[in-house]
């Protein structure tokens, strides 16, 4: 069986290939509750790969990869990333084409007035469009315009309807070391962990789930982690990178990630606090292979891991995220190097899993 | 030889062109048009002129009388006024709302074009209370993805920054991008163009896709002036109902050209347009405008003795934002009420115009 110990450990790479997967990830609608398009991508990439592939009761992507090495038993490794953007639903048809809509997640409203969208299966073109400055009043300019105040307009004889979805299109597109797109968050993600299957080490029960419905809640993830029972739990995500110059030149103490600086790793945020073996494990690993990395600033927010951890009797859990710049909004950034070093980061942690790191107390 | 009108428009919303730097949709109007013209120049302020001969027998006494059929072509967008950390900063080249910019694609004209998004830093980076309400274009940034150094190679103080929403062609034969303010019209002027070539008209037309409107109107002034026309037309774009909109400011899309009524027009040339649209049983809307038109013809009146102008509406939803929309029909509509407006002019139409006292 020697020849099974050859490629598992050397550390997969970002190259054209991958990035043209995640610019046809990014590019496909995935409205939580919607995530059909991004489904089809995700099961004909992972069906080859892994060993066992299921859709569950909420739409989730389950994949497993057996362990091939040693006799076991093997800690059964969950690791996840969510297939849904935020985006609209259409709620109100006001006529000649011009609909009310509401929010599914937390999109930035500020970053939607005068933005083209697509409108459910057929991806009717639409747009938020904003009344004229000519006709708004001077103090007007200076409140900024709510939900309720914008409409998506469709044309005047679309076929766009009650109920359906609605995304953002921006184009996905390389801008020197950065990618540009619409739902890089959690796309990346999604890309990151089909490059893992692919890559996947041997030593390990590899449980993947791309998950639904995590924008309103991480409700794909509960149901995944139900199912798997896994040992421990790894989600893969997008964090803000607020890395911006203050207005007047003062310290950016609020910065959160900073793109380039590496792979996020987080100890705390809203809904989870990380296991400390599973922080200590990754730092270490990061360090002694010399993968850059950073501790996402604790604080809100939260990533899948919320729920995972949280099920059943516990699961051990931690984030890793790519780091992004205005992401919910129509057109996130990201940088190459930050996705390769998570990438490097998550699949190196995961060869070298010592299989009694919980034997010591979290 | 005709233009095929919404290819052009289409190509004309998809390129640069801000007021005071039009060269590039310059250059895509000038190629639209030489087929259509007899003799083409370009004035000292950029303004692309088109000459189109009348083309019946001409008595040897005097000159022709010209009309001149104004579409300006330059763009609202931005300017860079510093660099900081990779970031640029920005202020506007006319009328621009800051509500609109967050979250838009742009192109940087550096030393080379770069791609951009404008972004809007998040309160806690902004003054105290910033979470409230809209953040004004001095606080917003453009990102380009690039290195803070490669960024200061590239990118300087003074260079403009034009949207880069690509166009979208939507059910009910509307169009969708920036700058259709006001590259509409010169669509309509172009389809104008177009029907002339089949037709005997005796004045000559003189085309012009004037430069700063956004900005000062001062393109279509000085052309004016150079051209020195006999009457003058101003194609411009007009507010279509849209919601949110006023209505009574407002008129409905894919109904049909507005006709100006107001100081800026000259009432005799208002009623020769509105009984040729009857005639010809052209849909259109009266746009009243009590004071400035907000169209080059403002400037146009009163250039050199005066110049008697008209103004033609082409209503469009959300102006002055990258998702402009407007319905070809009405452009078509306009370019044939233009064609039949100039074919129907007898030599000595000006003498009869008259004010209604």
């Amino acid at each position: 069986m020697k020849e099974q110990k050859k490629s598992d450990t050397q550390t997969p790479r970002v190259g054209a290939e991958q990035i043209r997967l995640l610019e046809k990830l990014c590019n496909a609608s995935g409205v939580s509750g919607d995530e059909g398009e991004v489904r089809k991508i995700v099961l004909s990439e992972v069906r080859p790969l892994a060993d066992e592939v299921k859709v569950d009761a909420l739409g989730n992507v389950l994949a497993v990869r057996h362990a091939r090495a040693g006799s076991g038993p093997h800690l059964r490794v969950m690791l996840d990333a969510h297939m849904d953007e935020v985006g609209f639903m259409l709620v109100k048809d006001e006529g000649e084409g011009i609909f009310r809509f509401d929010s599914v997640g937390g999109v930035e409203v500020r970053y939607l007035v005068g933005k083209p969208v697509s409108i459910g299966k057929e991806h009717t073109p639409g747009v938020i469009g904003a009344k004229p400055i000519h006709l708004a009043e001077k103090n007007e300019l200076k409140s900024s315009l709510s939900l309720d105040a914008l409409r998506i307009d469709t044309g005047l004889t679309s076929k766009a309807k009650l109920g359906d979805r609605a995304t953002f299109v921006t184009p996905f597109s390389r801008l020197g070391p950065s990618l540009r797109g619409k739902a890089l968050d959690d796309r990346v993600g999604v890309a990151t962990l089909i490059e893992l299957l692919r890559n996947a080490p041997e030593n390990v029960e590899l449980l993947c789930a791309f998950a639904v419905q995590e924008e309103i809640g991480g409700r794909g993830a509960r149901v995944a982690a139900y199912g798997f029972q896994p040992d421990l739990a790894i989600a893969l995500d997008v964090t803000p990178a607020r890395d911006l110059p203050a207005w007047d030149g003062s310290e950016n103490t609020i910065y959160n990630t900073r793109l380039g600086a590496g792979p996020a790793i987080y100890a705390a945020d809203g809904s989870t606090l990380a296991d400390p073996r599973l922080l200590r494990y990754l730092v270490q690993v990061a360090e002694s292979r010399s993968i850059p990395y950073q501790i996402r600033q604790p604080g809100s927010g939260g990533t899948d891991a919320g729920p995972i951890h949280l099920t059943r009797s516990g699961v051990p859990s931690i984030s890793v995220s790519v780091p992004g710049r205005y992401i919910h909004t129509p057109v996130g950034i990201v940088r190459l190097e930050d996705w390769q070093n998570t990438l490097a980061l998550v699949h190196a942690a995961l060869v070298s899993l010592p299989a009694d790191i919980f034997s010591v107390d979290r | 030889m005709t233009t095929d009108v919404q290819k052009l428009l289409k190509q004309l919303i998809a390129m640069p062109g801000l007021s005071g730097h039009e060269a590039p949709v310059r250059k895509a109007i000038h190629e639209a048009w030489v087929p259509l013209a007899d003799e083409i120049t370009v004035s000292r302020l950029g303004s692309l002129h088109a000459l189109r001969r009348g083309n019946t027998q001409w008595g040897a006494s005097g000159l022709r009388p010209s009309v001149l059929l104004s579409a300006h072509m330059d763009a609202i967008g931005m300017m860079v006024t510093g660099i900081v950390d990779g970031f640029l900063r920005f202020t506007s080249i006319g009328g621009l709302d800051p509500r609109v910019l967050p979250g838009q694609l742009v192109t940087v004209h550096g030393r080379s074009d770069l791609p951009g998004i404008i972004v809007q830093p998040p309160a806690q980076l902004l003054p105290a209370g910033s979470s409230e309400g809209a953040a004004p274009l001095t606080h917003l940034l453009i990102d380009t993805g690039l290195l803070p150094a490669e960024v200061s190679r590239k990118v300087q103080v003074g260079d403009v920054v034009s949207y880069a929403q690509a166009p979208i062609e939507m059910t009910g034969d509307l169009l969708v991008g920036h700058s259709v303010d006001n590259r509409a019209s010169v669509a309509v002027v172009t389809h104008c163009l177009n029907l002339l070539q089949t037709r005997t008209h005796v004045w000559d037309v003189l085309a012009v896709a004037s430069t700063q409107e956004e900005v000062t109107l001062g393109g279509a002034m000085t052309s004016a002036f150079g051209l020195n026309p006999t009457l003058s037309v101003v194609i411009d774009v007009t507010f279509a109902s849209s919601p949110g909109s006023p209505a009574h400011k407002t008129f409905p899309l894919a109904k049909g050209p507005t006709l100006g009524w107001g100081p800026n027009v000259h009432p005799g040339l208002f009623k020769a347009f509105k009984e040729l649209a009857d005639r010809q049983e052209i849909p259109y809307s009266l746009e009243v405008m009590p004071r400035h038109s907000g169209t080059d013809a403002y400037a146009i009146q009163v250039v050199a003795a005066g110049i008697p102008t008209m103004v033609i509406g082409i209503p469009l939803r959300y102006m002055h934002t990258p998702v402009e929309m407007v319905a070809m029909k009405d452009i078509l509509r306009a370019g044939r009420l233009l064609a039949e407006f100039i074919a129907g002019l007898p030599a000595d139409f000006a003498d009869s115009l008259a004010f209604d006292d």
